[in-house]
């Protein structure tokens, strides 16, 4: 299996009138191709602003990446010059919008804007951008393409809208797309079909997919690995498998079980997790969840655990591939209930 | 859980929103809908994208005008048509919080000044409590009080929609229309917010109709779910019947499309999924809407249009083949 994508310590920040929003703190992952990286967690978190960093969508002013790199094919895509970033973006990297409207030109048909993107990037005519405009839309199921193809978005419904975004993300072959929440706005039956054309194209064109979504049983249907966000933070990461079967880090657990129950004799009342997520102009020194962790120990509040290999009997792993956040996960503490001394200890230098 | 025991607090009567577009067409986007809300439920409202569940909530608080029928709420018949001096006495009753994060809020407007817009112009908040009041409406949708000072465009999708319950909630509402006032956030924010709506529910006799594509928390969270189609209801009963025993062939394939929070399960599934576009709800053909993509529709599903007809204790189907 080979790597598309590197990030590796993406730092991000934010200057507001309040003070400086640390929105990302330290996020590495890497993607691989042809594979499906799903990033959930805590709405704020950073998600957004992770991924339009890789796009170099940050607005500059306010925002500002103060650290890290992002290595596509083990090139650096982070802080390229204008003309360099635009010919990774829209070509090499497809992005669907969490916001639809942001992202189409109302003032434009949705055969020329994809066109135009075409022409920018392929440099193909504008008869021959119209052409494949159309098969595209025919593509991500747009009926009557043909007849389609002059009309505004205006003139979509929500969930033809949303298929018009991926058209135009996937419109130049991308080797990445990188979908945030595609289909929040869209009923059952038609995310359905989005999810199978979107995995249709993954497994077609050798595209690689990061998806960020709320929805766990989005997650559970199109993910190989996930990424779990808090305050900035990657705090769990591993196979779809191990998050949900074998889900380490406290926020994971905390996430899972505030899902609505199948059973028939449940209803109304859900089990939020307690308290709410640290302030991210002073983000904490120790673990962004320690304030609301039920297992939190004295060592959480003034260090920040490293990401450490998770450990299962049911499941050997190798290393790197399942990781927590959580000093639960040192391989010394793994049955312990309380944390030794000796452990505190060794992490922070200071005599507990 | 039956709701039969309060009192009705608001009624809809065949009503219908059309929309004239293209000149001569009409696009029926409601049409002919009735139910009764009893005080203190919670009804959920399903259906695919473009049936036409904004327009419904749209046309109950009265931001559009009445096609047909009517809204009767506690007794008294709303209004055809609003005035701003009519908007301004019911907005103070029925609520909405809109399904749009991004264009529903303000951008030139701080969170403090959204907030406090409705109960200043109500008069219910002196000048000086403002920010005590908006600060413990923010911590109870889970946001911090010294969010106040900030703008919409700061905000995350999910910290937006929050603030736009806590907009709604701030005016203390007896009906409140949540159109989709969950899918942009966190399961644990999603869970808090419910949970928040459950007990302003108890606490302030609240009564709400929830817009959600989640069926599984519209059938969590509400006492009666409603389905929808192209304008029509299709079928109608308490949740745990319409999740757990859905009729309808189209709640059927709702249901089975449904995504579960389990990879095991999902890879397993075999994905039957429905075929074909949901038609254009300008110039209906007659018969029922659902029968071009329904898998057991008949040659009378295609010439005439189905009756509401019982198919258990307070559950509803509009479908020939009952
Ligand atoms: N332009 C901006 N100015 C100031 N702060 C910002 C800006 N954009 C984002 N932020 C802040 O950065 C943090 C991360 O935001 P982001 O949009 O990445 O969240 P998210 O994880 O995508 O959340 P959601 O699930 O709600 O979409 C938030 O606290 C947000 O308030
Ligand atoms: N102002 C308008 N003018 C013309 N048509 C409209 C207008 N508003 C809505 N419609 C149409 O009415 C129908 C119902 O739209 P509505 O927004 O109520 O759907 P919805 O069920 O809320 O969908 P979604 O789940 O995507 O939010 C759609 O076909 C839509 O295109
Ligand atoms: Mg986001
Ligand atoms: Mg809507």
């Amino acid at each position: 299996m080979s790597r598309l994508l590197e990030v590796k310590n993406l730092t991000v920040e934010f200057d507001t009138y309040g003070g400086i929003v640390k929105a990302v703190r330290g996020v590495s992952f890497g993607v691989d191709k042809s594979k499906t990286l799903a990033i959930v967690g805590e709405s704020g978190c950073g998600k957004s602003v992770t991924v339009q960093s890789i796009m170099g969508l940050i607005p500059m002013p306010p925002g500002r990446i103060t650290g890290g790199s992002a290595l596509m094919d083990g090139k650096e895509i982070l802080g390229l010059p204008l003309s360099e970033a635009n010919k990774v973006r829209g070509k090499r990297i497809g992005m669907i919008f969490q916001d639809p409207m942001t992202s189409l030109n109302p003032t434009m048909t949705v055969g020329n804007q994809i066109a135009e993107t075409l022409r920018y990037h392929d440099g193909l005519s504008f008869k021959e951008g119209r052409k494949r405009a159309i098969s595209i839309l025919d593509q991500v199921q747009i009926p009557e393409a043909k007849a389609r193809v002059d009309q505004y978005p205006f003139q979509f419904s929500g969930g033809m809208r949303q298929r018009v975004m991926i058209a135009m993300a996937i419109a130049c072959n991308p080797e990445l797309l990188i979908a945030d929440e595609p289909t929040t706005a869209l009923d059952v039956t038609v995310q359905s079909q989005i999810l199978t054309l979107l995995n249709e194209l993954r497994k077609e064109r050798n595209m690689s997919i990061i998806l960020i979504t709320h929805d766990l049983g989005v997650v559970a249907r199109m993910a190989d690995e996930v990424a779990v966000m808090y305050a900035g933070q990657i705090v769990e990461s591993g196979t779809v498998d191990q998050i949900f079967y074998q889900s380490a880090h406290p926020y994971t657990m905390g996430l899972k079980e505030a899902m609505p129950d199948r059973d028939e004799s449940k209803t109304h009342k859900l089990k939020p997790i307690d308290g709410s997520p640290p302030d991210l102009f002073h983000p904490p020194v120790g673990c962004g969840y320690y304030a609301r962790c039920p297992n939190a120990r004295k060592v959480c509040e003034k260090t920040l655990p490293p990401l450490f290999d998770v450990e299962t009997s049911e499941m050997p792993t190798s290393p790197g591939s399942h990781q927590s956040r959580c000093f639960f996960h040192h391989k010394d503490a793994a049955k312990l209930t309380t944390l030794p001394r000796d452990l505190y200890t060794r992490h922070t230098g200071v005599n507990a | 859980m039956s709701q039969a025991s309060t009192p009705v607090i608001l009624e809809l009567k065949n009503l219908k929103r059309h929309f004239k577009v293209g000149g001569d067409k009409t696009l029926k986007a409601v049409d002919g809908l009735s139910f009764t809300l009893h005080q203190n439920e919670i009804l959920g409202l399903v259906g695919e994208s473009g049936c036409g569940k904004s327009t419904l909530g749209r046309t109950i608080v009265g931001l559009w005008d009445k096609t047909e029928g009517d809204v009767i709420y506690q007794g008294e018949t709303l209004p055809v048509s609003y005035t701003s001096k009519d908007y301004k006495r019911f907005s103070r009753e029925i609520q909405m919080i809109f399904q749009d994060p991004y264009s529903s809020l303000n951008p030139r407007m701080t969170i403090r000044e959204i907030v406090a817009e409705g109960p200043m112009i109500h008069k219910l908040w002196k000048s000086s409590e403002i920010d005590v009041k908006v600060g413990s409406w923010l911590k109870l949708v889970g946001l911090a009080p010294d969010h106040m000072s900030r703008y919409p465009h700061e905000f995350s999708g999910g910290q937006r929609q929050r603030i736009g319950i806590a907009r709604a909630l701030a005016l203390e509402p007896k009906v409140i229309v949540c159109d989709e006032p969950i899918s942009a956030l966190d399961v644990s924010v999603q869970a808090q917010v419910i949970n928040l709506l459950g007990e302003l529910k108890n606490k302030m006799g609240l009564t709400l109709i929830f817009i959600a594509h989640d069926l599984s928390m519209v059938r969590y969270v509400s006492d009666r779910m409603i389905v929808m189609y192209l304008g029509k209801m299709v079928e109608m009963g308490p949740s745990n019947e319409v999740f757990f025993r859905p009729q309808h062939p189209y709640t059927q394939s709702l249901i089975a499309s449904n995504p579960m929070a389990d990879p095991q399960f999902e890879r397993d599934r075999v994905r039957t999924g429905m075929t074909g576009e949901i038609p254009s709800p300008i110039n209906l053909s007659p018969g029922c809407r659902f029968a071009g993509r329904c898998p057991k529709a008949t040659e009378r599903c295609h010439q005439e249009e189905p009756k509401q007809t019982s198919v258990g204790k307070d559950h509803v189907v509009s479908c020939h083949l009952f």
